[in-house]
């Protein structure tokens, strides 16, 4: 089921994020047809997100700056202190809007963005966390007829944003982290 | 078959009604977003749209031809207004250990803060320059579009919760005196002292629209752009290169850079990490 037309990956997580992505970014290969974006809430200084997974993936890490075009085999993190949007012309923006649900960077900004520029061709990972963040961007990739695959909440970490993701799109998929990872790698090769 | 179907796939409605506010919007007030970034832009209306309580952009569209005073609650959320005194202390640090001896060798010195919101970058630089024996020498341009952003940093007033984050940016800055011997506090609310606005002109600039008024020789344009599409980038920077005396400085906010801009050959890196720049003169 997973679309043929996928053209980007957005992933949201919070509480227990390291690990949960540790199962599922270093199965991506170097050439990734596609670029994933993600939203990890952190504490507001520097995250080291980026060289934790540079060591440990074979597809490209970066905290973009403003304006950077998106490409594909890369893996964008959110710099901590800013929401990341995708503008129409496939770059990232980011912004200092005042934060949402408590956070900045925040999962329905970057969502919500995501899903007015790619549409259809969007698919939204949300991982473990233990707030509502994520909910009502995944509602929005659904209504622009884009696909959402949530965490297994029996199973994740912190179970709150798998649930509330699952409450708010009932055709989004459960899945385990194990099947997401499946599910990405497998994007673009068939 | 419906003739219709072999059309492409029409604009979302929302595109078209964004659209046509921010047309008139510059039509009727002369404020331009045409060229802001547009997925900012769209969220914001969204935002101002349901807190308003407007049925839809084209209504609020309506509202806003026809009554000024929903201008004024516009561009509250068309401006964001989030700031900081010391912001990124290590931009500070680098000004202070890096420019500053250049800055030291002239005789006077102009400085421009183009978007400086309610005037928590502009103290810093007051502060600063204080602290390092130049801010007698120094005229200091504080440049907004946002009338109640530009009416707070005049006034130099800020809520006292604010103070424990801005002194400690201060002192991560290098600072070398206490924040607080500029501002007395007066119940919830401090205010800073008037001897750091003296040589101050705080004026309506738009990067949008407005042209250069001043050489100077340090531009501060921070978290300003990252609002703005690449052309209306581009306009910006070229009024600062325009701006900049021989060699003069430019610096912008840390997650900004000059790398996808036209006007990239027109500065050297200075400091990289704090993403200050200097204009390129043979
Ligand atoms: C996020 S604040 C940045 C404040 C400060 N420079 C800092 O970094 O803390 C952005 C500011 O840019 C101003 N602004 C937006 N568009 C502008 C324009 N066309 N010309 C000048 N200022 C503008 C807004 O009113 C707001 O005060």
């Amino acid at each position: 089921m997973m679309p043929n037309g996928a053209k980007a990956i957005v992933i949201g997580a919070s509480a227990g994020a390291v690990q949960a992505l540790s199962q599922i970014l270093p199965r991506l290969p170097a050439t990734y047809p596609l670029p994933v974006v993600i939203v990890v809430h952190v504490p507001a200084d520097p995250s080291g997100l980026v060289a934790l997974f540079a060591s440990k993936c074979a597809i490209r890490v970066r905290e973009p700056d403003d304006k950077e075009p998106i490409e594909s085999a890369c893996v964008y993190f959110a710099p901590p202190g800013y929401h990341m949007l995708v503008e129409d012309d496939r770059t990232i923006a980011l912004s200092l809007d005042e934060p949402v649900l408590y956070s900045r960077p925040s999962i329905d900004v970057l969502f919500q963005s995501a899903a007015d520029s790619y549409g259809e061709g969007l698919i939204g990972v949300m991982l473990t966390g233990a707030n509502e963040d994520g909910a009502v961007g995944s509602a929005a990739i659904i209504d622009a007829g884009g696909t959402v695959l949530v965490e297994d909440p029996e199973h994740a970490f912190a179970d709150t944003m798998p649930r509330a993701a699952l409450a708010r799109c009932p055709s989004a998929l459960t899945l385990s982290l194990d099947a997401i990872a499946d599910r990405l790698a497998q994007v673009g090769t068939i | 078959m419906d003739a219709t179907l072999n059309q492409p796939a029409s604009e979302p409605v929302e595109e078209i009604e964004t659209y046509l506010l921010l047309e008139a919007l510059h039509r009727r007030y002369h404020y331009d977003f045409r060229h802001y970034a547009r997925a900012s832009i769209r969220r914001r209306l969204r935002q101002a749209c349901q807190q308003l309580g407007f049925a839809s952009i084209s209504m609020m569209q309506d509202a806003l031809l026809h009554d000024e005073a929903v201008l004024t609650r516009l561009l509250d959320f068309l401006t964001v207004q989030v700031s900081e005194m010391f912001r990124d202390p290590g931009y500070f640090k680098a000004i202070r250990e890096k420019v500053v001896p250049h800055l030291q060798t002239y005789p006077s010195l102009k400085i421009w803060i183009a978007g400086c919101s309610g005037g928590e970058e502009l103290y810093s630089f007051a502060i600063l320059l204080q602290e390092e024996g130049l801010l007698d020498r120094t005229l200091i341009y504080a440049t907004d579009i946002n009338p109640t952003a530009l009416e707070t940093a005049q006034k130099g007033i800020y809520a006292l919760d604010r103070i424990a984050t801005f002194t400690r940016n201060h002192q991560r800055s290098g600072g070398r005196t206490s924040l607080s011997d500029y501002y007395s506090s007066a119940y919830d609310r401090v205010v800073f002292d008037r001897k750091l606005r003296e040589r101050v002109v705080f004026s309506d600039h738009s990067l949008a629209n407005d042209a250069v008024f001043a050489e100077c020789q340090f531009v501060s344009c921070r978290n300003v752009m990252i609002y703005f599409d690449r052309p209306l980038q581009d306009r910006a920077l070229g009024l600062f290169r325009d701006s900049l005396s021989r060699r003069g400085f430019l610096g912008l906010g840390s997650k900004e850079t000059l790398r996808f801009s036209e006007h990239a050959d027109a500065f050297t890196e200075f400091v990289r990490e704090e993403k200050i720049y200097r204009r390129r003169d043979a």
